[in-house]
């Protein structure tokens, strides 16, 4: 097994979060005087000392954190490693310590090979230089020479594509432009580890896609790739073995589907698809309607996760207390974005007629389609609607929870599409003939 | 093949190396960065002001000037001899390169922080940078000096260049080292000490005042000298002005010192400027 080229022991990093020393020079002087004269230390807490002791027993106190706990792993030459894992989990710490930004607090990191790393895009770009002039400090400073800058320079540019704008400073770019030059410059070092900390979240779609190709062919070539990204699709089609952090700790290593598929379904834990009261005054609503139950089902009961291909049934329960109202409910669906997507209503059931609902306990149940809504959270907001005008009731967010992306798309773009809905609409190519005739098409 | 092995890795990343673990060799691979460091300074300053290499002029000539005025006409401090105007010119372009390259270097970790905690190069480039980067000004400053004495010269003035100014690129080496030593080791302990970066500019200050600038040190008491030669500046200083024009003082034994102390600030901050940079990114 001489194919590890890297290996991780036993690698923790703790960051202070309050100040360290005092950090000016004469509270530190003050400290010192007092010391040399044999008085207690001006400055600092008695809680300090209780609080070290925690740290090393285990406990996280409000003074220091772990940002990573006892990781070991290794990686073999050609892998693509995902590294995922919620905010804060570590990830960018990991990367940090593996490009040397930061030492780490105990435990050790073994490398064979030349390390580059990718942490943000465009480091160090001047904005005064041109881009010609910014490739060759920017390729510098990630660790090529200036002969290795001048041979891939021709390519860079193209695959910048800034041709036009090489002799003007990057000040004028724009940050689109200016984001596709720098990940160029990184893109076409040739170091044998390469290090990516979630920089492909800019650039434009089509860019994007690009840049997880030249990935690909990266490791295609031999060299190995260590990839964070809260992008899912794009690491289980790009990465074979994922390692999924939770507060500095490795939860899981392994195969990527299925770590990834653990991770979506733990990250659905604050969500909210149900919601019962028992009792009518504590329930929300007004006084003429109260909520008895709001709840998201899914018809596939041994999976609980909705995908953008499973259909579920937004069921609103309600206690009706206006003897002959006509009343209806009403949904607003939201994407992260706060973008309606698209209101629906009960009134939208066939026969409906505005007839007037007794006292009592009603139930609406609307069924959601597959293939309607886009991957991502969403939350719906529930609305009573009484005389087909008047809102009597509005509950916000009152249902919260995700779509996961799991279309397949192998080989292709395999970052999320934009737009509010993803519905599957009807296609049809047929071939027409080999030549044809303008005015034909015209007449169509 | 055995893993554990120290020689089949090419990087061993642990929480602390040795003091003397200086990764100099790393400086010699990134030696294009440190000369693209250079050349960036010089590109941007030059594109954003046009009168930069003026000022370059402008600021020694104004403060000889004051000197002159101040020291020479009002306060009347003798100058072995020399025209005035000469004698602090002399003073002020030696220390104005050795002020520029300590204030520079010294910020180096506070003003590079978005960078460091991107990417890993050598942190050295970037003090050795600037330091280079200020020979350019200092050649400017120079080559002034030098018009300044020719004109002195063909006037008649009393002024005997010897060939003691082939230690000129001596001199300036050892200008270099002082500040660019004394320079990160401020820049180290500021990482720490926050408000130690608004004590420089006021330092540097002082610390001409002790140096011979505005004085020669042949009007320093006998019971002082001492003191003024613990300056590892002075004998610089001293040793600039002699072989330029010919009068001060000289002595090999206090240049000796110069590069003891220079060659000792530098060790002495190679190492605690490798020390910070693990882990100063964590602290900003
Ligand atoms: N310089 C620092 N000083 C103090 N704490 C820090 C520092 N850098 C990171 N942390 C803490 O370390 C933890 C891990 O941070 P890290 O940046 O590695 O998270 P992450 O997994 O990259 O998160 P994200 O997905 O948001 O990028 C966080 O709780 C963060 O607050
Ligand atoms: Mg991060």
């Amino acid at each position: 097994m001489s194919d590890i080229v890297i290996q991780v022991e036993n690698l923790s990093k703790y960051y202070n979060l309050g100040v360290v020393g005092t950090g000016t020079l004469s509270h530190d002087l003050n400290r010192a005087w007092a010391k040399l004269r044999g008085k207690p230390d001006p400055t600092l807490r008695i809680d300090q000392t209780i609080q070290q002791f925690n740290n090393s027993t285990g406990k996280a106190s409000d003074d220091y954190i772990w940002a990573l706990r006892d990781i070991s792993f290794e990686v073999k030459q050609g892998e693509i490693l995902g590294i995922i894992g919620r905010n804060g989990a570590g990830k960018s710490t990991l990367l940090k310590i593996l490009s040397r930004v930061t030492a780490p607090t105990s435990g050790e990191c073994r490398v064979k090979g030349r390390i580059a790393s990718l942490l943000e895009v465009g480091t160090g770009f001047h904005p005064e230089l041109t881009g010609r002039e910014n490739i060759f400090l920017n390729g510098a400073i990630l660790g090529m020479t200036k002969e290795e800058i001048k041979q891939k320079f021709d390519e860079i540019v193209a695959f910048a594509e800034v041709e036009k704008f090489i002799d003007t400073p990057v000040k004028r770019y724009s940050s689109g432009m200016y984001v596709r030059l720098a990940f160029a410059v990184a893109a076409h070092l040739e170091p044998e580890i390469l290090v990516i900390d979630e920089v492909l979240a800019v650039g434009d779609a089509q860019f994007q896609k690009k840049c997880l190709w030249k990935m690909g062919d990266v490791s295609k070539e031999g060299r190995t790739v260590l990839f964070v990204s809260h992008n899912m699709v794009a690491v289980q089609s790009l990465c074979q073995k994922v390692m999924l952090l939770d507060k500095g700790e490795m939860v899981q290593n392994g195969p990527a589907n299925q770590i990834v598929s653990n991770y979506l379904r733990y990250c659905l834990t604050s969500t909210q698809m149900d919601q019962v009261w028992k009792n009518q005054d504590e329930a929300p609503g007004c006084e003429e309607v109260r909520f008895r139950r709001i709840s998201i089902q899914i018809n596939d009961q041994d999976n609980n996760m909705i995908t953008m291909e499973t259909p579920f049934l937004v069921i609103v329960e309600y206690w009706n207390e206006i003897p002959a109202a006509c009343l209806h409910i009403t949904l607003h669906i939201r994407n992260e974005q706060g973008i309606v997507a698209f209101t629906t209503g009960s009134c939208q059931e066939p026969g409906w007629n505005g007839q007037s609902l007794e006292k009592g306990i009603y139930r609406s149940i609307c069924h959601m389609p597959k293939n309607l809504l886009n991957s991502g959270r969403h939350s719906i907001t529930i609305l009573v609607v009484r005389d087909l005008a008047n809102i009597i009731y509005m509950y916000e967010d009152a249902l919260v929870f995700d779509i996961v992306d799991n279309r397949d798309r192998s080989g292709g773009w395999f970052g999320k599409e934009p737009g509010v809905v993803q519905p599957y609409l009807e296609w049809k190519t047929e071939y027409v003939g080999s030549k044809i005739p303008s005015q034909r098409l015209l007449k169509r | 093949m055995n893993h554990n092995s120290n020689t089949y890795w090419d990087l061993i990343i642990r929480t602390k190396s040795g003091w003397f673990d200086l990764h100099l060799s790393d400086l010699w691979r990134y030696r294009d960065l440190t000369m693209l460091f250079v050349w960036r300074d010089f590109v941007a300053q030059y594109k954003q002001t046009i009168l930069g290499p003026l000022w370059y002029l402008i600021q020694p000539l104004f403060s000889t000037i004051v000197f002159t005025v101040v020291f020479g006409r009002v306060a009347k401090i003798p100058t072995d001899g020399l025209p005035p105007f000469l004698f602090y010119m002399a003073g002020v372009t030696c220390w104005t390169y050795f002020a520029d390259c300590l204030t520079k270097t010294s910020g180096t970790f506070i003003t590079n922080a978005g960078l460091f905690g991107k990417v890993y190069f050598p942190r050295l480039t970037v003090p050795l940078s600037i330091v280079i980067s200020n020979i350019l000004k200092f050649g400017i400053q120079f080559l002034f000096f030098i018009g300044f004495l020719a004109y002195f010269m063909i006037k008649g003035a009393h002024i005997k260049p010897n060939y003691w100014i082939f230690l000129m690129p001596y001199l300036l080496l050892l200008l270099a080292g002082l500040g660019l030593g004394a320079g990160i080791i401020i820049s180290a302990l500021t990482t720490k000490y926050r408000d130690l970066q608004q004590l420089v500019t006021f330092g540097v200050q002082l610390l001409m005042y002790a140096t011979p600038i505005v004085y020669p040190l042949s009007v320093v008491p006998e019971k002082y000298k001492w003191l003024a030669l613990a300056n590892p500046m002075a004998p610089i200083v001293e040793t600039f002005r002699y072989a330029f024009l010919g009068s001060g003082s000289f002595n090999g034994i206090y240049l000796l010192y110069s590069t003891g102390t220079t060659l000792i600030l530098l060790l002495f901050g190679v190492i605690l400027f490798n020390r910070v940079e693990k882990t100063f990114m964590d602290t900003v």
